[in-house]
């Protein structure tokens, strides 16, 4: 016990402070990671976390503070200096190279000799060792455009881990993965901790820090608020820390009261440009006053069915909007029709197809919708109706910077969202398509969505709700379908079954009762 | 056609290939490591200006080819201060080389020589001479390896063994060594290179320092190797026939060596056979004169496959947050 009180930690950050002019991202700092733990770093977009941690890879220098590592005072003036440390960084974004091979990406920059077929073959054999001791198993002559996220990542780590870095960072490791993708994710960063190695999560994702952390600081606008053992602490304690009140991880809402059917699908099938058939006769039903989610891992036709309801792929079958058939073909197929049938959509790629990012906020508001009378005037646009519009918007939700002007790339994954949202649910849509709604968003924007999606729900329109993240299906839905392969698995009420059954269906198993018993 | 006159147009193939062949692989340097080049060609006409300039006023080919290679390194700095250090458009960059020696080629030539823009001829000794390789003239006589390896392989300048020398240590230099992992890599994901603790600054210099020193040897080889002396705009547009045979060849040593020849054998049928004559109708000179050019076009329009382009070229890199 005397000799583990000793151990100096494995990383040691001390009064850490930086500011860029006159915005201070970090503010005297603090952190202490033991060996052999995995250390959760929690705060909302925008709070610093980021910043810290290019500081202690070298991309930043801090202004004041000192950085010791295993005791020692370490200065980290670059990204070699880092690596050097022992310190391996897993980026959000991967910084690999997609078209070399996994092997290429490991050995670059820590080849070791002039001649790569040496450096290849030695990293092939620690390689192989790493695979077996911390189940990293990746082909190592595959190439990286290949490969699928979830391995992509493990690429990212295999790099660090070749490099000997004996504290992990990583950067919002589960935002680009499936579900059972981030499980393995997490046994990996478990083997590595038996190891004796220092495991930093960044994430804001509260559920990841209550399974996988030992411990867990919380930052606030560039403070750290508080550090806490995980197992001493909730779920709803972190929230508030967070985001400085309370936060409602449930979503407040009434039993639902569903009215007459709105959005009625039959036999929706869809062949994609590869000639895939990734609809494979779709039936649906959506009431007044309901909201529907549809779970399932990525892939499974989610984003089609998505894409034809919005109106942007063609598809055979029947879609009904109160009773009117829609168009699935022909010159009444697109984005514009749908609108003007009551039907609104924010997509799950907000980047690509939600938001059109340098341009700014004010016209980001109006797209899709610039044909409304009240933008026009005369012959002409009136960017004038349309500022003043946005300006409404930005107000009632809480969108920060509240500048209209700025360019939609300047804003924040959550902030981002909620200029979608606003442009999509102000209309007053009968249905509302919503994919996606919370990825890359942070808690307290998290909580302000959902409640717009009930408080239209409970205005007696009809929203579908397709989403990857089971927890969000659960809090939001009156009723869940699971769809797998391009089949409705399944439809359960959503106080009528569990996270156990439905991940029985997203497996496309439909006989839940058998299986459970089975 | 007989065998004489066939190997007499190859012969003249791999004289008109060298320059494209050294301009395209100073260009796939440049490219690989993610700086677009489309100074190629200025580069090689101002080193094509410092070659005849120093060799005629020194009588030395070799001085005239490191003043070549001088002048086109300078021109390649340029360049790269403008789009590496300054994070300018690299083409608008390409742009101005292109202009600048055009003009300040013509400019320094009048100024020194007074020869309407041209340097004076250059006599042996300032030229790059055809070299005789062992055992030519014995060979010789042996029937169709004979006449191949006398005519066709022996009789060149040094410049263009050097030039399809470059081919395959470029090969081995960017698929089997550090340095051309790393160039590959900065030129795909240089934000991967940069969290690997390499500098992308450094690689990137380097890579137009390689390119500005092929350009040099290019631009000599015109000058005091093929002629004899620099003439106002003698490249006459070889860096972007270099530059469509570089993307052809999909940025790959070899096949732009094969792109290089193919388009060398172009310009070789055109100077030989002036007027074609297909029974009734015959071919202009000036269609076999436009045939390299007009290949060019047709090739960049996207007829032969999709290129790939190096992911990052074209962009300066800035470090995100």
């Amino acid at each position: 016990m005397d000799s583990h009180i000793s151990t100096p930690p494995a990383l040691e950050l001390i009064g850490i402070s930086k500011s860029f002019g006159p915005v201070q991202a970090n503010k005297d700092i603090s952190i202490r990671v033991m060996p052999g733990t995995i250390h959760g770093i929690i705060g909302e977009n925008g709070a610093g976390k980021s910043t810290l941690m290019s500081i202690l890879f070298g991309f930043y220098k801090a202004d004041k503070g000192d950085i010791k590592i295993n005791g020692r005072h370490t200065l980290i003036p670059d990204s070699q200096a880092a690596i050097a440390a022992g310190i391996g960084m897993v980026f959000q974004h991967f910084k690999l190279v997609h078209n070399f091979t996994v092997l290429e990406n490991i050995i670059l920059g820590a080849e070791g000799g002039m001649m790569l077929s040496q450096s290849l073959s030695a990293a092939r054999k620690s390689l192989k060792k790493l695979a077996d001791d911390y189940e990293l198993n990746v082909d190592p002559d595959a190439k990286i455009e290949d490969l699928s996220v979830g391995h992509q990542q493990r690429v990212e780590i295999l790099k660090a881990l070749y490099r000997k870095a004996d504290i992990l960072i990583l950067d919002e490791p589960t935002g680009v993965l499936t579900p059972a993708e981030a499980d393995h994710l997490f046994r990996i960063l478990d083997n590595l901790r038996r190891e004796g190695k220092s495991i930093i999560l960044i994430t804001h994702k509260l559920r990841e820090i209550m399974e996988a952390t030992d411990s867990c600081s919380v930052m606030r606008r560039g403070e750290m608020v508080e550090t806490v053992k995980t197992a001493d602490s909730s779920p709803a304690e972190l929230a508030e820390l967070m985001v400085g009140r309370k936060v409602l991880l449930e979503v407040d809402k009434v039993p639902a009261q569903p009215g007459a059917p709105i959005l009625e699908i039959e036999n929706l099938r869809h062949v994609d440009e590869q000639g895939v058939e990734r609809l494979k006769g779709i039936d649906l039903t959506i009431r007044a006053g309901e909201v529907l989610g549809i779970a399932g891992v990525a892939g499974n036709g989610q984003t089609q069915l998505l894409e034809v309801l919005g109106g942007y792929a063609h598809a055979t079958g029947t879609i009904r909007v109160n009773g009117t058939e829609l168009d699935l073909t022909g010159k009444l197929s697109d984005g514009q029709s749908r609108r003007a049938n009551g039907i609104a959509h924010v997509p799950e790629d907000r980047h690509h197809e939600g938001l059109i990012l340098p341009f700014t906020a004010w016209e980001n508001t109006a797209f899709g919708y610039h044909h409304d009378d009240r933008y026009q005037k005369g012959i002409l646009m009136s960017n004038k109706a349309i500022k003043q519009d946005a300006q409404e918007k930005i107000e009632r939700f809480d969108v920060r910077p509240p500048n209209p002007n700025l360019a939609a790339r300047n804003f924040s994954g959550g902030n981002q969202q909620k200029i979608v949202v606003a442009r999509e649910i102000e209309r007053n849509p009968e249905v509302l398509l919503i994919g996606q709604p919370t990825r890359g968003v942070d808690i307290g924007a998290i909580e302000f969505i959902h409640k717009q999606i009930i408080e239209l729900r409970d205005k007696g329109k009809a929203v579908l709700l397709v989403s990857v993240e089971l927890d969000e299906i659960f809090a939001l839905s009156d009723r869940i379908a699971v769809m797998f392969d391009g089949h409705i698995t399944g439809e359960r009420l959503a106080t009528e079954t569990n996270a156990q059954e439905l991940g029985l269906l997203m497996a496309g198993e439909t006989n839940t009762q058998e299986a459970a018993h089975g | 056609m007989d065998f004489l006159t066939l190997l007499q147009v190859l012969d003249s193939t791999v004289r008109l290939a060298t320059p494209l062949l050294l301009a395209c692989m100073a260009g796939l340097f440049s490219e690989r490591a993610g700086v677009f080049d489309i100074g190629l060609e200025g580069k090689m006409l101002f080193a094509a200006f410092s070659a005849g300039a120093v060799a005629y006023v020194t009588g030395s080919a070799w001085l005239g080819l490191i003043a070549a290679i001088a002048g086109s390194v300078l021109f390649a700095l340029i360049h790269g201060l403008a789009s590496i250090t300054f994070r300018g458009n690299q083409l608008i960059s390409g742009v101005a080389i292109n202009f600048l020696a055009s003009g300040l080629t013509v400019l320094i030539a009048q100024n020194w020589f007074k020869q309407g823009g041209r340097t004076p001829s250059v006599f042996s000794g300032g030229r790059f001479e055809e070299i005789t390789l062992p055992f030519a003239e014995t060979l010789g006589s042996v029937p169709i390896f004979g006449p191949i390896y006398a005519d066709l392989i022996s009789g060149h300048a040094i410049l263009v063994y050097i030039a399809f020398a470059v081919v395959p240590i470029s090969a081995f230099v960017l698929y089997k060594t550090r340095f051309g992992l790393r160039l590959r890599a900065v030129g795909e994901a240089p934000d991967a290179v940069d969290t690997a603790g390499i500098s992308v600054v450094r690689l990137r210099y380097t890579a137009v320092i390689i390119c500005g020193v092929l350009c040099g040897i290019a631009g000599a080889y015109l000058a005091i190797g093929l002629q004899a002396g620099f003439v106002r705009e003698m490249t006459a547009g070889r860096g972007f026939i270099a530059l469509a045979a570089l993307i052809f060849a999909n940025w790959r040593p070899w096949y732009a060596m094969g792109t290089c020849l193919l388009f060398g054998l172009l310009q070789a049928v055109a100077l030989r056979y002036q007027n074609i004559d297909l029974g009734g109708i015959t071919l202009p000179v000036q269609l076999m004169d436009a045939l390299p050019y007009i290949l060019t076009v047709i090739l960049l329009a996207g007829f032969v496959g999709k290129p790939q382009p190096p992911r990052a070229g074209g962009e300066a890199y800035v470090k995100e947050r």
